[in-house]
C-alpha cells in the first residue's frame, strides 16, 4: 500500500483549502479562549456546518459540558483533543478492509445515489487492487445513464482491465449474471460491479439491486462479498436516509466516501456512524485513480480539525 | 422532500395550539425546534438563526399570543418569511410568473451551465432542452465536459432522446471529441470548444446553446479560471448553477465560491424527488441573491419544473400546492375535454373507458404521490399510505380486458364475466369485483357533487376532503394501504386546511 502515501498529504492540502477564509477552522477559534457558553455555541455552530447532524453535534457538546462542570475542561484548546477523541471513539478498532471470498472471485458491488462518483471510486479500488497484482473484472450494470457503460470502459481500458457490458436499457441483473459467469471462467480474483446511481426513494430500482444479489449469489455462492455504498462527502443529513435503505435493499457491508477533496469535511460520516454500524472502509480524495486510501479514524479526526 | 420540514412545522405550531394559553416562551421553544428541524434539514447554519430570529421578531411583534387563533397566525408569518427566503415577494398578491430563458435576436441565446461533479449537469441539459422545445425553441447542445470519460457521449445520447420529445424545435448536438483529455490534462480547450459551439450555433439559427461544462470543485483555481474564460469570451445570456438538493451545509460554500467568480444569475436544484429535506435549497439562494429557477424532480428528460417560491412554501407548511396541480392537468387536458367530461359524470354516466382515459392522463402528470402530495393536508400523511403503482397497472389492465359493451355498462359484469376479465387481466374475481362496485360508487358520488350549485360543490368538497373524499381516493383502485388511510383520513378531518 506504498500508494498512499502522498495521499494523506494531498488530503491535507485539499483540507487546507477551507482554511482560505472561508470558514475560520475550529482550532482558530478557540485559540487562547476560555471555555464559556458562547464559546460551547461556537463550536456547536461549526460541528454543524460540518455536518455532523444536530443529534450527533448534541451529544458531543453535552459531553463538553459535562467534562466542563467536572473542571476537565476549561481552556479552548482543551476542546479539540477532547473532540478528537469523542469522535474517534465512535469507531473502535475493527477491520476495514476487503472481505475476500475464501477462495476467489471476490465479489465487490457498488451502489449508491446518482452522482456520487461510483465509477470514478470503482477506478480507484481497481487501480489499488491492480497495483497490488491482482486480476480484476468489472461488470457495467449500470445499463440506464447515457454513457455510463462507455465511462466505465475508458476507465478500464486505462487501467488495462476487461468489462463485460449489456445492452444500453437491458436488464443489469442479467449483465451482472454474465459477469459472474466471466469472473469465474476467467478465474480472476476480483469481480468489480458498477450499478445505477439510483434514489433511495425510488422501490422498484431499489428491488433491483436485491434481484442483482440473488443473481450473483446463484452464480458465486456468498456473493457479493462485499457491498459499497458510495456517498458523497459533500452530502447533507439525507446521507442517514441512504445509507439505511440502501442497507436494506442491498445489505450494504461498508462505506466508501467520495469526494473529500472539497471544502466538505465529511462529517457526514460520523452522523452516519452515530445511527448505523455500517463501517467506512476508503475514502476519495482526487479525479485519478490514485487518489484513494483506506480509512483510518485517526487520521479522518486529525483531517478534520486539521490546522 | 420537504414534507419533514413541513412535519416538524406543524408539530410545533400544533404545540402552540394546543398548549391553551400561549406565552412567550412557548413560542419560544417552538422555534427552537424550528431551528433544528431547519438544521435537520441541512439548512445552513447562519441562514437557520437569521430565520428563526425573524420569526420570532414578528410573532411577538404582532402579539401572536394574544390572538385568538395563535397556530394559524403563525402559520402566516412563518409562510411570509418562507416565501421571501425563497426569493418571492410575500407582500404580492400575484407572484410575477418565474422568469424563462431569455429570448436573443439574433440569436442564440447563450446558456451556460456549471456545479460540482455529479450534481447532475448533463441530464439537467437534456430537460432544458426538451422544456425549451416544448415551447417551439430550438436548441443546441454543446459538450464542454471534455474530462469526464464519455460525457461527450453521454450528452449526445441525452441530446438525441431530447429530440424525441414532443414539441416542434430541434434540439442539436455540438461536440469536438478529439479534444478530450484525463482530468486536468484539457484545461481551457473547453473554452475554444464554447467558441466554436456559437460560430456553429449561429450557423444553424438555432434559438438557444446551452454549454454543458465540466464538473469541478470551486477549490481548483485552474478549472474555474476556464469557466471564467468562457464567461469573459462569450458573455452568456444566462449562467446557471446546478446544485445537487441532497447536498448539506457546504452547499453554501460551493455555490458563493461559483457565484463570486461567475456572478450566477440563477440556480437549478437537482434530485429533487428524493426525500431530501432540501435544506441546501433555503441557503443557496439566501446566500448567494440568485434566484432558483427550476428543480429536477425526476430521472427522465421531462421531469424539469420552474420554481415558485410562494408555492414552495405552501408545500413545506402542508398547505399543498393546487396551482401547480391545475398547471399540470391543463398541460394534459383539453378545455373541450374537461367540459365533455364533466357532463358526464354530473349525470353519473361515467364509463370504464372514460375512467380508464383519466387515469392515463393523470398517470402522464407524475406518480401518484407527487400529485396527492400537492394536494392540501395531504402532503404529511402520505408517508403511511403505501401507493402501490403497480396496482394502477392491474386496473389498467383488468379495463382492458372488458369488452367495450362492459366498460360503458359496467352493471352487466356478472361473476362468469368477472371470471373472464379476470384471467385476461391476471387478476382474481374479487379485485374485478371490487373494481366495479368502487367505479359504481364513484358514479354516484359524482352525479351527487353534479346536481349541486358552484358554491355548495365548493363546500362539499371540503366536507368531502374531511369525510373521506381525497382519502376515499387512495380507497380507490390503486392505493394501496386501507388500514392507514383511515387514520389520515381523521388527521384531515382535524386538520381542516385553511389556505392563505
Amino acid at each position: 500500500m506504498a500508494m498512499f502515501r502522498g495521499v494523506m498529504d494531498r488530503l491535507k492540502k485539499g483540507l487546507t483549502k477551507t482554511r482560505e477564509g472561508l470558514v475560520s477552522s475550529l482550532r482558530s477559534i478557540v485559540h487562547g479562549r476560555t471555555l464559556d457558553d458562547a464559546l460551547i455555541k461556537e463550536i456547536e455552530q461549526r460541528l454543524i456546518q460540518s455536518d455532523v447532524g444536530v443529534v450527533a453535534t448534541r451529544e458531543l457538546i453535552e459531553s463538553i459540558r459535562t467534562d466542563a462542570k467536572a473542571g476537565k475542561l476549561t481552556r479552548g484548546e482543551h476542546v479539540i483533543d477532547h473532540l478528537k477523541r469523542e469522535i474517534k471513539a465512535m469507531w473502535p478498532e475493527a477491520d476495514r478492509s476487503l472481505k475476500l471470498a475464501p477462495s476467489a472471485p471476490t465479489v465487490i458491488l457498488m451502489t449508491g445515489v446518482n452522482g456520487v462518483g461510483k465509477t470514478t471510486s470503482i477506478a480507484k479500488l481497481c487501480a489499488q487492487l491492480r497495483g497490488e497484482g491482482k486480476t480484476v473484472l468489472l461488470g457495467a450494470c449500470d445499463t440506464f445513464r447515457a454513457g455510463a457503460v462507455r465511462q466505465l470502459e475508458i476507465w478500464a481500458e486505462r487501467l488495462g482491465v476487461e468489462v463485460v457490458k449489456g445492452q444500453q436499457g437491458g436488464d443489469p441483473a442479467s449483465v451482472a449474471f454474465d459477469a459472474s459467469a466471466a469472473a469465474k471462467a476467467r478465474g480472476v480474483d476480483f469481480l468489480i460491479l458498477d450499478t445505477a446511481g439510483r434514489l433511495h426513494t425510488q422501490a422498484g430500482l431499489m428491488d433491483q439491486l436485491t434481484k442483482i444479489r440473488r443473481v450473483v449469489d446463484k452464480q458465486i455462492p456468498g456473493a457479493p462479498h462485499e457491498v459499497l455504498l458510495v456517498l458523497d462527502a459533500t452530502s447533507g443529513q439525507n446521507a442517514l436516509r441512504q445509507a439505511e435503505e440502501f442497507g436494506k435493499a442491498a445489505g450494504v457491508t461498508g462505506i466508501f466516501l467520495s469526494k473529500l477533496d472539497g471544502t466538505a469535511r465529511g462529517g457526514i460520516v460520523v452522523a452516519v456512524r452515530h445511527t448505523t454500524d455500517i463501517p467506512v472502509k476508503f475514502i476519495g480524495v482526487g479525479e485519478t485513480p490514485e487518489d484513494v486510501e483506506p480509512f483510518d479514524p485517526e487520521r479522518f479526526v486529525e483531517a478534520m480539525f486539521a490546522e | 422532500m420537504f414534507d419533514r420540514i413541513s412535519d416538524s412545522f406543524s408539530g410545533a405550531i400544533r404545540k402552540l395550539s394546543g398548549s391553551g394559553s400561549i406565552s412567550e416562551s412557548n413560542v419560544r421553544e417552538a422555534m427552537g425546534e424550528v431551528r433544528d428541524a431547519l438544521l435537520e434539514a441541512d439548512v445552513q447554519y447562519e441562514v437557520a438563526e437569521a430565520f428563526c430570529d425573524k420569526v420570532l421578531k414578528d410573532a411577538l411583534g404582532r402579539e401572536v399570543t394574544k390572538s385568538l387563533k395563535p397556530g394559524q397566525e403563525m402559520i402566516a408569518i412563518v409562510h411570509r418569511r418562507l416565501v421571501e427566503l425563497f426569493g418571492g415577494d410575500p407582500d404580492a398578491d400575484q407572484q410575477p410568473a418565474p422568469p424563462g430563458i431569455m429570448k436573443m435576436s439574433p440569436g442564440p441565446t447563450i446558456v451556460m451551465m456549471c456545479g460540482l461533479q455529479g450534481s447532475g449537469k448533463t441530464t439537467t441539459c437534456g430537460k432544458l432542452a426538451g422544456l425549451l422545445k416544448k415551447q417551439g425553441r430550438s436548441v443546441m447542445l454543446a459538450a464542454a465536459d471534455l474530462q469526464r470519460p464519455a460525457a461527450v457521449e453521454q450528452l449526445q445520447t441525452v441530446a438525441r432522446q431530447a429530440n424525441e420529445l414532443p414539441g416542434g424545435a430541434q434540439v442539436h448536438f455540438y461536440a469536438e471529441p478529439d479534444k478530450v483529455a484525463a482530468y486536468g490534462k484539457a484545461v481551457g480547450v473547453a473554452v475554444k470548444v464554447c467558441q466554436n459551439a456559437v460560430k456553429e450555433a449561429k450557423a444553424k439559427g438555432v434559438d438557444v446553446l446551452i454549454l454543458d461544462t465540466a464538473g469541478r470543485l470551486h477549490v481548483n483555481d485552474e478549472l474555474m479560471g476556464e469557466l471564467g474564460q468562457v464567461k469573459s469570451l462569450l458573455s452568456p445570456h444566462h449562467i446557471f448553477l446546478v446544485v445537487d438538493a441532497m447536498t448539506g451545509q457546504d452547499a453554501v460554500q460551493s455555490a458563493r465560491s461559483f457565484h463570486q467568480r461567475l456572478a450566477v444569475d440563477g440556480v437549478i436544484l437537482t434530485k429533487f424527488d428524493s426525500d431530501t429535506r432540501g435544506g441546501a435549497a433555503l441557503s443557496v439562494k439566501e446566500v448567494t441573491g440568485a434566484p432558483i429557477r427550476y428543480i429536477g424532480v425526476g430521472e427522465k428528460l421531462d421531469a424539469l419544473e420552474p420554481f415558485h417560491p410562494e408555492r414552495m412554501a405552501g408545500r413545506i407548511l402542508g398547505m399543498g400546492d393546487v396551482v401547480s396541480l391545475v398547471e399540470k392537468a391543463q398541460q394534459e387536458v383539453s378545455e373541450e375535454d374537461a367540459k365533455k367530461l364533466e357532463a358526464k359524470m354530473s349525470k353519473g354516466e361515467l364509463t370504464m373507458d372514460d375512467f380508464l382515459k383519466q387515469m392515463k392522463t393523470l398517470r402522464k402528470m407524475g406518480s401518484m404521490k407527487s400529485l396527492l402530495g400537492m394536494l392540501p393536508g395531504i402532503g404529511s400523511m402520505l408517508k403511511e399510505v403505501d401507493i402501490d403503482e403497480k396496482q394502477l397497472d392491474r386496473t389498467e389492465a383488468m379495463i382492458q380486458s372488458m369488452t367495450p359493451a362492459e366498460r360503458s355498462r359496467p352493471d352487466l359484469i356478472n361473476n362468469p364475466r368477472k371470471r373472464r376479465i379476470a384471467s385476461g387481466s391476471g387478476t382474481d374475481q374479487t379485485q374485478v369485483g371490487q373494481l366495479v362496485k368502487q367505479f359504481g360508487m364513484l358514479n354516484k358520488m359524482t352525479k351527487q357533487m353534479g346536481s349541486m350549485s358552484a358554491g355548495s360543490k365548493v363546500a362539499a368538497a371540503q366536507q368531502l376532503s374531511g369525510s373521506g373524499m381525497f382519502s376515499g381516493m387512495p380507497a380507490l383502485p390503486g392505493m394501496g394501504g386501507k388500514g392507514s388511510t383511515k387514520s389520515a383520513s381523521r388527521g384531515v378531518k382535524k386538520r381542516k386546511p385553511k389556505r392563505r
